[in-house]
């Protein structure tokens, strides 16, 4: 059994989204191969070459694949399948977009975001928002899968394979416009080892940012919001933590002004450490707390900073 | 511009979801069921590409079909989409509950016959989260796809939409006929009135079954079991931001 994982990359590097994902893939078969896709990828292809387990590397280019669109990714990955029994991806957004669409090539039921591997032909993955679990055994001879990054430990560097080119396909029917990326100098969310989010109390975009991010600086933290602060407008899309959202499970969450929705819940359980402030005592937040704070945000986080020095 | 909207009839995104003591899934007996929240945006979308509400011209849309592949009780959610705004219903009747693979191969079967210049969908049901209809919708008709839309602009014969993506937002013009699959904050759906309650109670709903449509649905996974995910139990309410420094220190995550 071979398995292919398509890399999650980053400029010149590999997100750890994809040593997440060979940790997945190397329980499924030693054979583990990663694909880097993009536009002038060969160093974010090396650097996936030291993924501890891997076998071999395969790098695949086009103007389409530099923006990770969907109909260039399937047109390369199903012109790869006939080698692997098995295909892989991060559940990412990109991920999300393009697994299905190789699935349906491949007249494949695919396995979506998948938080346990029980064995090489059944896997766990979570419905109804996270309010249940399906274990789920797939009869295809092939298997297309994308894995919950936080679920799994990220696999070792210190591996050495080696690197090969492959054809890469273009988009054809869609094509790149623009981008509009968030800039930060804190950590990725889904990857950040503290996590602090704001909710609908914090009222406003000016003051979601002026109680969030100095807090942020100070613990060396990414920033994640609940839905009803994205809806509202206080932070931006890519903040939403949640089921719909992005799935975290850093070592310290903490939830200021945020009730604590099922949709909410659902994207930050799995964190080591949940600290919620929140000034009603009866929110839903505080029943998956390990420590909570009964207050008004506008004092306890004045207090928090002062408290950390 | 004729606009295919395909819907699903899913628990009522305010029901929390229980699974069944025999570990074979989830009980929807006597639970409240409605149209799934990411597929109403689709049709609140479509039904402002008719009316040339927001940044849409006027007659973006010439006609709005909705189709729901379920039970004969998803006919009242067709008739739900019929009273915001859209022309006719398809129901293709089936008890079994399809996956993604066989949902997008009986809507291929109904793209062929109906012929649309657009699909606009949920990108995900709240029930299954699979995230995968539209995407697998579009590899079987060879169109291109434009997933988790926040905005739409149609115009030159092509889709231009912006993506809500990991990271922020990304916009790609996709040539119609295209698939898109829309996320939360496209808009915010309306409540039918009720004169529109009333006129939708005439529009016409086809009613079908699997059969018609000689496409294979039969299912890849076989389920083994569902269960509850492991609860976490409440901690400890701590007197203040001094206190809760000391114990995240205790503990070592800070």
């Amino acid at each position: 059994m071979a398995v292919l994982v398509i890399a999650d990359r980053d400029g010149d590097a590999v997100r750890d989204t994809t040593h997440k994902t060979v940790t997945a893939a190397l329980k499924l078969s030693g054979d583990v191969d990663i694909l880097v896709i993009g536009q002038g990828s060969k160093a974010a292809a090396d650097a996936a070459a030291k993924i501890a387990g891997v076998r071999k590397v395969l790098l695949a280019e086009s103007a389409g694949l530099g923006h990770q669109l969907a109909e260039a990714v399937e047109a390369t990955v199903v012109g790869l399948a006939g080698g692997y029994d098995a295909i892989l991806s991060p559940a990412t957004t990109d991920g999300k977009n393009f697994m299905p669409r190789i699935a349906a090539k491949l007249d494949v039921a695919p396995i979506s975001d998948i938080i346990e591997v029980v064995s090489n032909d059944t896997f766990v993955r979570p419905i109804y928002a996270g309010n249940a679990l399906e274990t789920v055994q797939s009869s295809d001879a092939k298997k297309v899968i994308t894995v919950r990054p936080t679920s799994f430990d990220a696999a070792a560097e210190g591996g050495s394979a080696k690197v090969e080119t492959v054809a890469g396909a273009d988009a054809g029917k869609s094509a790149f416009v623009s981008e509009e990326m968030v800039k930060s100098d804190r950590p990725e969310l889904g990857a950040a080892k503290i996590v602090v989010s704001g909710g609908r109390a914090l009222g406003s975009a000016e003051e979601f940012h002026a109680v969030m991010d100095p807090l942020a600086d100070r613990l060396g933290a990414a920033v994640g919001a609940s839905r009803a602060a994205v809806d509202a407008g206080y932070a931006p899309n890519d903040y939403q933590v949640g089921q719909t959202g992005k799935v975290v499970a850093p070592a310290l969450y903490i939830a200021i002004g945020i009730s604590g929705a099922i949709q909410h819940l659902a994207g930050m359980k799995d964190s080591k450490i949940i600290v919620a402030i929140n000034k009603d005592a009866d929110a839903p937040i505080f029943q998956v707390a390990d420590y909570g704070i009964v207050g008004d945000y506008k004092t306890v986080v004045p207090e928090l900073m002062k408290a950390l020095g | 511009m004729k606009v295919l909207v395909p819907v699903k009839r899913v628990i009522d995104y305010n029901v929390k979801a229980r699974v069944k003591a025999d570990q074979t899934g989830v009980d929807l007996a006597n639970v409240k069921m409605s149209m799934n929240p990411f597929d109403e945006i689709a049709v609140e979308e479509a039904v402002r590409m008719k009316e040339g509400k927001e940044h849409h011209a006027a007659g973006t849309a010439t006609e709005i079909v909705v189709v729901s592949i379920g039970v004969t009780q998803a006919q009242e959610t067709i008739r739900t989409a019929l009273a915001m705004g859209a022309d006719r219903g398809l129901l293709i009747q089936s008890d079994a509950d399809l996956e993604p693979l066989a949902v997008a191969k009986l809507l291929k079967a109904v793209v062929d016959e109906e012929k649309p210049d657009l699909v606009l969908l949920g990108k995900q049901s709240i029930d299954g989260d699979n995230n995968a209809v539209g995407q697998m919708l579009a590899a079987l008709l060879d169109w291109p796809q434009a997933t988790f839309a926040g905005k739409i602009i149609i115009g030159g014969g092509k889709a231009t939409v912006t993506r809500e993506v990991d990271g922020g937002l990304q916009t790609l013009a996709a040539s119609l006929p295209a698939v898109v699959s829309v996320d939360l904050r496209l808009n915010t759906p309306r409540y039918a009135s009720l004169p529109n309650i009333m006129k939708a109670k005439k529009k016409e709903i086809a009613v079908k079954a699997v059969a018609d449509y000689g496409v294979d649905t039969a299912p890849r996974l076989t389920v083994k079991k569902v269960t509850a995910p492991p609860t976490r139990s409440a901690g400890i309410k701590v007197a203040d931001a001094a206190e809760l420094v000391a114990k995240l220190k205790t503990a070592g995550v800070l």
